[in-house]
Formats: structure tokens, sequence, C-alpha cells
């Protein structure tokens, strides 16, 4: 009893069906929790289908019932790696609502750790993108910097994550002058060493080109039609920067230059970003050179709390403390869009006020909501391993995305 | 009134709404210029050709968002706000439809492949449908979700609950149980328009008929006793905001 073949087997007998996977919802490399069905056929991917939502919080939703500012803790758990970038949009907001002015000072104080934030950011991806693709140690220098980062945000606000530091009307303390020299110093000695090591090994390294270039290549015309913002859209040759285009705070005043791509690849992407953490560096020593003395909140005592040594001798001061943290202000009814340059793209709040002390509606609009759509268009064809590359390159995070 | 903010200064809207007014003619509704922002509101069924006309030849070239919003009043109660970028002219519009929860609205992913997922999500977040969109699939809910979470008669918490069960291994869903009612605040000042009514006073006079037309009956009385009397509706949602009127300024 044998088994025989008619005929010997050749290529081209076997036919293979197209199978499909589940990527995450527990992958490392989907940068959270993603689920991505795939459908390949061999190695080849031919559809991919994005479940998001498995984060969602309903953050809007809560925003709704919490005063304006008791909404503002929320936006550092959206993205939860630059959650500076994401206070800017909110407050931005609320300010333009109320028309207030914000002391120069806070201003600068905004953009330094605005910037600080993204560099913060940039180290996460940047380290976690590589590592998607396969090497180990860029990553564990970048993170170096990162911890540098996440100090200085400690010395400043309190908090290494969650600074809930930008408040309306400017920001919640004014930090001690050795912090800003530390950041000086930072910025000269360590950040360039440590970062400039690690790239050294990455930009040039021919296993990293070999799994990014030409990786997804998106053209100017698609970048736009899918919503693209910050580096995707800069990646594929558009100079497209919010902080230049439409300035906010004091980055009318930053003297700094916006990086595109040439072939809208991974690595451009990846180069685009690489490239921006210095022109941040750049941004920050501006601010540190120019940033002037004064207040770093507004003096309009119907949004901002007075100071702590007011409030013991003047009583008008007391009861403005008082009202403020119970019924909190009152905004002006009105509609506003505010999108910012955070260090992922333009993220936005779309803010409808009923001139009550509570929102009537924040929409937040995630950067990496139209990216990620992005994603069964820019993957197909690609292999397998791939799809690690390009969701490297796009900066994921999901507590934005889904809210 | 001077602009001292400093949120982001785009290009300048001067001229821009009347320009706009007039290329949509009869798709438009209506328009302002609300804190800098020019907002159009066009006719529900004319969306897709208003959006065209404003990419192709107003170079609005990129869909930024689809917020939706409630208004529990409103005949229409739900807006779909576009929000419109022109990287040419740096300059942002918001375009607006009102939609009911049985009166699609036409998709716009024949525009903007970006559409899809913000479609999706106005329609997962609020239930309105959006007619032609190929894929419109629950997005942010969880698999199975009943409901439109962010309409404003949506409870805060939900009407189901998850939790790892022991017995079963599994996880399982529950009707969702408070230790406590979810109690929300009324800050309104006493001393700026809150029509405080005491509870058990109905044989006071008639309020003094204030001059406009009076408000509705539901009008939310903070009462703290409330909680004795009449038995309440399991996990009622409280009234949702009923509008509260800007009281006067707070500047």
């Amino acid at each position: 009893m044998s088994m025989q073949l008619d005929h010997a087997p050749t290529t081209g007998d076997e036919v293979i069906t197209n199978y499909t996977i589940n990527f995450g919802p527990q992958h490392p490399a989907a940068h959270g929790v993603l689920r991505m069905v795939m459908e390949l056929d061999g190695e080849i991917i031919e559809r991919i289908d994005c479940h998001v939502g498995l984060l969602h919080r309903g953050t809007e939703k809560l925003i709704e019932h919490k005063t304006y500012l008791q909404a503002l803790p929320y936006f550092d758990r959206l993205d939860y790696c630059s959650p500076l970038a994401m206070e800017h949009s909110y407050v931005l907001a609320i300010e333009k609502l109320l028309n207030i002015e914000v002391p120069i000072r806070a201003q600068y104080l905004r953009v330094l750790f605005a910037e600080l934030t993204r560099i913060c950011n940039h180290m996460l991806n940047l380290g976690s993108h590589v590592m998607d693709v396969g090497a180990m140690t860029p990553n564990l220098w970048l993170f170096e910097i990162r911890e540098d980062c996440l100090n200085f945000f400690e010395r400043a606000a309190g908090a290494r994550m969650h600074m809930a530091w930008f408040r309306p009307g400017g920001v919640h303390q004014d930090v001690p002058n050795k912090l800003l020299f530390d950041i000086h110093d930072w910025l000269d000695t360590r950040l360039p060493t440590l970062f400039n090591d690690a790239m050294s090994l990455v930009v040039d390294n021919r296993i990293f080109k070999q799994r990014n270039v030409d990786i997804a290549t998106i053209s100017k015309d698609d970048a736009v039609r899918w919503g693209f913002s910050g580096p995707m859209i800069r990646g594929s040759g558009i100079a497209w920067d919010l902080r230049k285009s439409q300035p906010y705070d004091a980055y009318a005043k930053m003297d700094f230059e916006v990086p595109v791509g040439t072939r809208g690849d991974c690595y451009d992407r990846f180069m685009v970003r690489v490239e921006e953490v210095r022109q941040s560096a750049r941004i920050m020593k501006q601010c540190l050179a120019e940033m002037p003395e004064g207040p770093v909140a507004s003096d309009d005592r119907k949004v901002v709390p007075p100071k702590r040594a007011e409030m013991k001798s003047s009583m008008e001061a007391l009861i403005h403390h008082f009202k403020l943290y119970t019924e909190g202000f009152h905004v002006p009814a009105g509609e506003v869009y505010v999108g910012t340059e955070s260090p992922k793209g333009e993220f936005g709040v779309y803010l409808v006020s009923d001139g009550s002390n509570k929102p009537y509606r924040c929409k937040i609009r995630p950067t990496a909501f139209s990216h990620l759509q992005a994603m069964d268009f820019m993957s197909r064809g690609h292999m397998l391993p791939d799809a690690t590359a390009i969701l490297g390159a796009l900066d994921i995070v999901f507590g934005e995305c889904d809210r | 009134m001077s602009v001292v903010h400093s949120a982001p200064k785009f290009a300048s809207s001067l001229g821009v709404l009347d320009a706009l007014s007039k290329a949509l003619g009869p798709m438009l509704v209506s328009a302002k210029e609300e804190h800098g922002e020019v907002v159009l509101t066009v006719q529900r069924d004319q969306i897709e050709n208003a959006l065209r006309l404003l990419r192709d030849e107003y170079q609005y070239q990129q869909l930024m968002e689809i917020a939706g919003v409630d208004y529990p009043e409103r005949a229409e109660r739900f807006e779909c706000n576009y929000c419109l970028l022109s990287l040419t002219k740096n300059h942002r519009i918001v375009v607006k439809v009102h939609a009911a929860e049985n009166t699609p609205v036409p998709t716009v992913t024949t525009l903007w492949p970006v559409a899809g997922w913000l479609e999706r999500e106005v329609f997962d977040m609020f239930g309105v449908i959006f007619a032609g969109n190929q894929d419109l699939r629950r997005i942010l809910t969880d698999y199975g979700f009943e409901g439109h979470p962010f309409r404003k008669d949506f409870p805060l918490t939900g009407y189901v609950e998850l939790r790892y069960s022991e017995e079963d291994q599994r996880v399982v869903y529950e009707p969702v149980e408070l230790a406590q009612d979810l109690r929300q605040f009324d800050f309104m000042s006493p001393w700026e328009g809150a029509e405080y009514v005491l509870p058990g006073d109905e044989k006071a006079p008639a309020a003094p008929p204030p001059p406009p037309p009076a408000p509705p009956p539901a009008a939310p009385a903070p009462a703290p006793v409330k909680a004795k009397a009449a038995p309440k509706a399991p996990a009622a949602p409280k009234k949702p905001a009923a509008p509260r009127k800007p009281k006067g300024e707070s500047k």
C-alpha cells in the first residue's frame, strides 16, 4: 500500500490559499493595543483591517462632565508619550474662546517644554522604530535621553509624565532658574552626544536601510488625501508645519527649519524625525536665551487662580480661589477648532462651549486616526515584516488614537 | 474686539465668508464668523457637492476632522462639523450639516479616503448614518456594543460593565451597578440667574412670569432633597444638560 503520485510535484501544482492572521492586540510591535486582521498571500500583505478602540475610555464624554480645568489632566492621558503637546491644543482652544492674553514668559515656557516633549516623544518613537526592525542598542541609548527629559518635567511640574502643567492663561508654576541652566547644559553636552552616538548606529546602517528605504512610499497627493500631518506629510515632501505656518505662543519668534523628505518612504519619515530633534534643540536654546522675566500666568483672576501668598491677605483672592476650584470659570459660548503641531502631527481640539463652566462638547482630533487608516493602503503588496516598519514610522500611540 | 490670545494664527478670514457664501449659493443655509473662524452651514443632501466645490475650486485640500455634536432639543439633533484645511491658503473653515437619526448624510469618502474612519466614528458615537459609506461599522466601541455613547441622553456610566469571572473563567458582561448615585454638581451661582425651585412648594404663586417664554418644565432644578422624594427610575439618565443659559458675562 503505497501512495503513488501520478506525476512528480512541480511548481504551480499546489494551490495556496490566502490566509488571515491576527496581528496584535498583544503584539509588542503593534505599539499598544492594535489589532490588525491581515490577509496574507504567502508573506505578501493583501489587505489589512485595523481594529482600533480597545483603549477607548470615552475621554470626550468624561470631559463634558468636568469643568474646563478638571478636564485638563485627561489630555495628558491621551498621547502619554507627549503629554504637554496634548495639553497645548486644549489650553489654546480655551484661550481662544476666552480671548485671554498669555504673558510672554509663559509663552516661552510653553514653547520650551513643548519642544522638550517633542524630543521626549521622538526618542521613544525612533528607538522603538529601530527596535521593530531589529536593532536593540539605539533604543536603550535613546531611553537615556528620554529619562533626562522626564526628570526635567518632574523638576518643572512635579510629575514625570502626567504634568497638567499648561493651564488656561499660562502655566501652573514658574520653573526654578537652576532648571533652565541645567536644560541649557544638557542641550549643549548630553543631548548631542547621546543622540549622535545612537544615530550613528542607525542612519547609515545597511540593514536599517534595507528594512526602510522604499517601504510604504507615499506621494504628496496621497498624503494630502489621507489627511496626513506632522512628520508623515513632511516625509512625503510637503513642507507643512503648523509651528511655522500657523504660529502659536512664541513660535512666531523662533528661528528653525522644517525638514522634508524626498521619497516619502519609511526611511524619510524616520530621518525627518531625527532632524526635528535637532531643530527642537535649536528652538529650546532660543527660548532659553530670550526668555524674559515676568509672570507665568495671566492676571485675569476670573480665569487664573491667585497666588497662595496673596490669599493670606486678600479676601477677594480667597473668594476667587474658592470659586475657581469649585465652580470653575465660564467660557463664552461659541465653537473653535484649534490644531497644534504635536510631535506626531496635527493634534486638534474642537471645543463647543455653551457659556457654562463645562465644555458642551470637546472633540479631540487625534493624529493617529488618519495615519492608521492609511495603514491598509500603505502596506498592500509589502511583506509581513514590513508592517512593523510601517507602523513604527507612523508613530502610533493608542491612548490618543482611541481616546 | 482685538485678538489677544496666542492660539494658532492662520491667514486672515477677511472676505472669505462673503466669497464662500456666494460660491455655495443655494447650498448654503447660514454662515457666520465667530472667534475668528468661518462656519458655513450647508444643506444636508448637498454636503458632498459643497465640499467638492470647496476642495477643487477654493483649495481646501485637507479634511482634518468630522466632529459630531448632539443637541437633543433640536428637531435635527446632530451636527456634523467638517473641519477643512487649506495648505496653500493656510486657512481653516468649518462646514456644518444638521442631521437626525433617520436622515442619512451623504458620504464624503468619494472626496477624501480619510473620511471613512471619521464617518465611522460619528456613526459609532452618535448614530448618524452616512449614506454611501461602504464600511460603516462601529469603530471605537466594544464588539457587540449597543447604543451611541456620545449622545447627551446616554448616561456617563453606560449600561453594562464587564469583569473577569472566576467561576466562568472568562469575562462577563453585567448591568452597571453603582454603589452610590452618580453625582453631578451644579455650580450655578445663585447671584447669576439660577432659578431655584423649593421642592414641594407647588402652591407658591406661579413664578413671576419672566418676559421670555417660560423655560421648559424640565429645567434642571438642583434639589438636594430630591433623593427621598419620588421613587427613581433605576439608573435614570440625568436629564441631559438642558442648555444652560449663558449667565451674563463672567468677566
